[in-house]
């Protein structure tokens, strides 16, 4: 399909490979910053809709330019870096938080084709990136020298560590039902006559709750964001970061929920895959159904009050890990009888 | 020298001066953190030798789970450095026995003619599921040992929850089970009362 880029690779050679993955790269890390962009935008609309508000609508026609606005006045503000901090890691740990964030989208597939590294161990490998990403919050709060800082990173790093694995054990469950890591098998095996009924939400429905509302507390989300509790610890991890460090954390977290509306959608929602038989599958599909998962993260923050972090860590370790452990038993028993139709 | 090895080298050379980090960095939080890229390159090594299941459960196990918690402890450490570095010298010859030890045997399991050859990656085709073949072995050919290794970990857990735990008295922790079935009835009551005349309080 790419025939038209054949002279181009001939000329290059050998530095053809690096050039082309790192023009993928860009095609991928773009167009995502253009979403957690508008994805901002979408949030302070929807919200304000639900509010009864008007929402931003003063920079551009509809407030569609405030994105950019914010990031300009981002870009502008002094980076402060607190007097008895640890400069380098109080530098270091918003990178961090973006790159973990960045790095997991190496094995997304968009559509059968369309995915950078067909990686075997795809859904190993996202997992383990989304584990790392605790390391931005934890360095964070450890570095800024603030109490405040500091008890939103504990806070967050107990809950992250908590709700992976719930999270792992939901994976689990699509794993043993698609037989595989690779993300593309995993829609293609929800592939089938039936449309939406072949998706994996239908036998696994009680993990895609787990999964979904993990990956809220996850990316830190409301009504699981007691880490910047703004009402009881004033901003959590990142109080002392200002301009574009503290950019780069909002950064990570809009890129993260945007991952775990694709994730979502791919492992749940049939990816690409047309929700009924007579319609053809397409790239549409996949952004439709990563639009309405997000839509339910905005939904849950302007709709939830914080959890209280007591019951946060209850939700998570006595409810979340004793129901997704039984369904790995029941999904593995299920799989041996003749009722299973996935 | 190919790519491959340019690769193996710097993930080496990262590995090696992280882990020296490790034990000379002063303060203990550094000292985790060096811990972390040792982990990170280490996996990177174990990725070039196509053990890619290996790689990715080290970053996910030891670097996404126990070094957070590791770091959870050491942050809230109230730790004394010069305490610390009390009996160095004392200990030093042995801590360098120990170590001088450890090189001689690598040297001898690593240097010997009989392991030389195992230590290339065997190819695979590219199709080829590491993770696959390694479950199929876990649970077939070792499953003994991978439980009996599994429920020796749930004692020491158990063993630990148990050891740590203590029944304080008096603790005003809340029980959800109590709250949830609580009714209106419990906590309500309506008094019918006669409205009284005005001027009549005081």
């Amino acid at each position: 399909m790419m025939e038209w880029l054949q002279p181009i690779q001939n000329l290059l050679g050998p530095a053809w490979l690096p050039i082309w993955t790192a023009v993928k790269i860009m095609l991928i890390v773009g167009p995502l910053m253009g979403g957690v962009a508008y994805l901002t935008l979408a949030e302070r609309k929807v919200i304000g809709w639900m509010q009864v508000r008007i929402g931003p609508n003063r920079v551009g026609y509809f407030g569609l330019l405030q994105p950019l606005a914010d990031g300009l006045k981002l870009f502008m503000k002094e980076i402060i870096i607190p007097s008895g901090s640890n400069k380098l890691l109080f530098v270091f740990a918003p990178v961090i938080t973006l790159m973990t964030a960045l790095a997991a989208w190496a094995v997304v597939p968009f559509n059968a084709e369309l995915v950078l590294s067909n990686a075997n161990a795809g859904l190993l490998y996202i997992l383990a990136m989304t584990s790392v990403g605790v390391y931005g919050v934890i360095i964070a709060g450890w570095a800024s020298n603030s109490k405040y800082a500091f008890l939103g990173c504990l806070r967050s790093a107990a809950q992250i560590v908590s709700y992976e694995i719930a999270m792992g054990f939901a994976l689990v469950t699509v794993l043993m039902a698609a037989q595989s890591l690779n993300l593309g098998d995993i829609v293609k095996g929800q592939h089938g006559n039936y449309g939406m009924l072949n998706w994996y939400i239908i036998p696994l429905f009680p993990m895609f709750i787990v999964y979904l509302i993990s990956g809220v507390a996850e990316t830190n989300r409301a009504p699981f964001d007691v880490a910047e509790g703004e009402s009881e610890i004033v901003a959590g991890f990142h109080v002392e970061y200002s301009g574009m460090a503290f950019a780069l954390f909002f950064l990570g977290e809009y890129a993260n929920m945007i991952l775990i509306g694709f994730l979502t959608s791919i492992m749940f929602l049939g990816g690409w895959l047309s929700p009924v038989p007579f319609l053809p599958d397409s790239i549409v599909w996949l952004f439709a159904k990563v639009a309405f998962v997000l839509f339910l993260f905005l939904w849950f923050r302007a709709t939830f009050p914080r959890y209280r972090y007591d019951q946060l860590m209850r939700l998570g370790w006595k409810v979340f890990i004793p129901v997704s452990l039984i369904w790995v038993v029941v999904v593995g028993a299920w799989m041996q009888t003749s009722y299973w139709l996935w | 020298m190919s790519f491959f090895d340019v690769v193996f080298y710097l993930f080496a050379t990262i590995t090696v001066i992280a882990s020296v980090g490790v034990v000379v960095a002063r303060n203990p939080v550094h000292a985790a953190l060096f811990l972390v890229l040792a982990f990170c390159s280490a996996a990177g090594i174990w990725m070039l030798l196509e053990a890619e299941f290996l790689a990715i459960t080290l970053i996910l196990v030891y670097v996404g789970a126990v070094m957070v918690l590791f770091l959870f402890v050491v942050m809230m450490l109230d730790i004394n450095l010069v305490q610390l570095r009390e009996g160095f010298w004392r200990w030093f010859p042995f801590g360098a026995l120990i170590a001088g030890l450890m090189v001689f045997e690598m040297i001898w399991v690593l240097g010997s003619r009989q392991t030389a050859d195992v230590s290339k990656a065997v190819a695979h085709a590219a199709d080829y599921s590491n993770t696959k073949e390694l479950g199929r072995l876990i649970y077939t050919h070792y499953v003994y040992p991978f439980e009996i290794a599994a429920v020796i970990l749930l004692v020491a857990m158990v063993a630990a929850i148990a050891l740590t735990m203590r029944r304080r008295k008096g603790v005003k922790s809340q029980n959800v089970a109590d709250q949830v079935k609580v009714k209106k009835a419990d906590r309500l009551r309506i008094v019918k009362m006669k409205s009284e005349p005005k001027g009549s309080e005081n």
